[in-house]
């Protein structure tokens, strides 16, 4: 594959493939940070791949009490689904079952799209008719009595069509702790754009995959072509160097925030080099069979 | 551009329909054509003329110099996007069935102010008369949306059959506050008498100082509400001690138990 080079690490020359999503971003608060955390963490908990957990979801950003609309520490959360149904029922029963029950939380919206999920209308009905509508310059509440005081939460959130999934960077080292120290740090810059998460498990996702299987009934199977252990076989892609691949994805609620997720993912892989990160960065697609965003690494690069 | 101007050249001796001003009938009108609109109330009759001196503007700001509680149906159904500054009083009926905008009074306003307003901001910078945001005899609903402070003291009943919006009432209240209310929200910061939330459905009605709300009322201990930080935040900018208010903690009364029960008067705990 041809190579450009930046401060030592080789990037190929090609491109993620992406696709589109529905979005749909809440804002949890609780009485302290480490609540309005676990209500997100829980809630962005199995949301890894649409493949086999009905959406992607994430952390955004935290949140200071300034910042939010009760004035208590919050966090934004993004959920992304393959269409506006999968996207509300995700998330009507990922708030039902791990917001409402988490102490202390409070729900408002978070981003105003073409549509409205129904959420609060949703769940409304667990206060057992003592639930109360509140409207507060435009917006409707609900305020659901709960065992700790009230949990308050808006009727609506905002849907939009124009999110992109599956941005992507493969990220390539010699052994497993150099290719994570720069995994780690790509995910820790991504971390820093708004409007885009990384859904797998600390951001990173180790088995990256193909389309198809050899067994029927399988949808998507390791990409073996990066696999290190198959390096000697015909396959592989990877060159003698490189014995660790980890793969970074990501999630945005437009194409420019995965662009910009990408770029600065890129940015803090190269700023670590080659001596104590990854040798070598690539992109995953499908020849283009996958979606209409293309993100060439070219065009992404510091 | 400055805003169209009603100068007033004598105290009315008849009360006055001014529910043709609005800025949304007065758009593309010369001074001429207002002057001659008809606003009397009696046989006797009266146009704009005989008691404005109206000078040309924006008509979608209108400025009335000078008041008088015979102004009857000021602002009355206002649209969003105009706005209506008084500087003197006006009479029954302010704000009629608005549906956004905003209006101020830099005066007193006299009873139903605020009656079927669906949307909307009202300033009355002085008291107003009894039945603030209530709907006339007759009608089944109240004030069905927006805001209305009145810096001053409110009559009685106001809030009566409130359907949605806020009511704030800086100074005192009269007799039964809140009574009959349906929904919505009212803040008191002064003194209540009578009454106060009788069969009041649903609405919520936050108190600065309490009085005794007898036994249809019962008591469910002081709480921390979410929803009082987020209504702390929008009265903000109209009143920061209503604001302060409701970032305390707050007792919560539920009731009318006499009715649905599901409505509540909040104090301080």
């Amino acid at each position: 594959m041809p190579q450009l080079v930046r401060k030592g690490v080789r990037i190929d020359d090609s491109f993620a493939e992406a696709f589109p999503m529905s979005g749909t971003g809440l804002i949890i608060t609780a009485p302290n940070r480490k609540w309005a955390l676990t209500a997100a963490q829980t809630m962005t908990g199995f949301a890894t791949s649409v493949i086999g957990c009905g959406c992607e979801a994430g952390i955004d950003m935290e949140l200071s009490a300034r910042e939010t609309p009760d004035g208590r520490p919050g966090v934004r959360v993004l959920l992304f689904a393959m269409s506006s149904k999968d996207a509300e029922k995700q998330l009507v029963n990922r708030l039902g079952q791990c917001v409402l029950t988490c102490p202390g939380t409070a729900v408002f919206r978070a981003i105003d799209g073409e549509f409205e999920i129904k959420v609060g209308d949703a769940v409304r009905q667990f206060g057992d008719r003592f639930q109360i509508a509140k409207s507060i310059d435009g917006r409707r509440y609900w305020r659901v009595p709960v065992m700790d005081g009230e949990f308050l939460v808006e009727s609506k959130v905002g849907l939009t069509k124009k999110c992109v999934g599956g941005g992507n960077l493969l990220v390539m080292g010699p052994d497993w702790e150099s290719t994570m120290r720069a995994t780690e740090a790509g995910v820790e810059a991504i971390r820093a754009v708004p409007d885009a998460i990384t859904p797998f498990p600390g951001g990173i996702v180790r088995s990256g995959s193909k389309v198809g299987s050899k067994y029927k009934g399988m949808g998507a199977s390791t990409n073996d072509a990066y696999c290190p252990t198959l390096s000697g076989l015909g396959t592989s892609v990877l060159d003698p160097d490189i014995g660790c691949v980890l793969e970074i994805v990501i999630d945005g609620l437009s194409d420019a925030a995965v662009s910009n997720a990408m770029r600065a993912g890129l940015k803090a892989i190269i700023a670590l080099g080659p001596k104590t990160g990854a040798k070598r960065v690539g992109a995953g697609n499908y020849g283009g069979k996958l979606g209409p965003f293309h993100y060439h690494l070219k065009d992404l690069l510091p | 551009m400055k805003p169209l101007l009603f100068a007033l050249r004598r105290e009315p001796e008849q009360r006055l329909d001014l529910s043709k001003l609005t800025p949304d009938r007065l758009v593309g009108r010369t001074v001429k054509e207002i002057e001659a609109i008809e606003i009397g109330t009696t046989k006797v009759g009266a146009r704009v003329g005989d008691y404005f001196k109206v000078r040309s503007g924006d008509p979608a700001n209108l400025h009335f110099e000078g008041g008088s509680e015979r102004f009857d149906l000021l602002g009355a159904k206002l649209l969003p996007g105009f706005s209506i500054y008084v500087e003197g009083d006006v009479g029954a009926q302010l704000g009629r069935n608005a549906l956004g905008g905003q209006i101020t009074v830099v005066g007193d306003a006299g009873p139903y102010a605020a009656s079927g307003m669906a949307g909307g901001h009202i300033d009355i910078d002085g008291d107003c008369g009894d039945f603030l945001g209530a709907p006339l005899p007759g009608e089944i609903a109240g004030m069905a949306g927006g805001r209305i402070v009145v810096r001053g003291s409110a009559g009685c009943r106001a809030g009566d059959r409130l359907r949605r919006g806020v009511i704030l009432i800086e100074g005192d209240v009269g007799e039964d506050l809140g009574s009959r209310a349906i929904a919505g929200t009212i803040i008191a910061l002064g003194t209540a008498e009578g009454r106060v939330g009788y069969l009041n459905k649903r609405a919520s009605l936050v108190l600065a100082q309490p009085v005794d709300f007898g036994p249809t009322y019962v008591d469910c201990g002081a709480h921390n509400f979410t929803f009082a930080r987020l209504f702390s935040k929008a009265l903000a900018e109209d009143s920061r001690r209503a604001a302060r208010l409701m970032t305390q903690k707050l007792r919560r009364f539920a009731g009318d138990t006499a009715v649905y029960g599901k409505g509540e008067i909040l104090t301080p705990a």
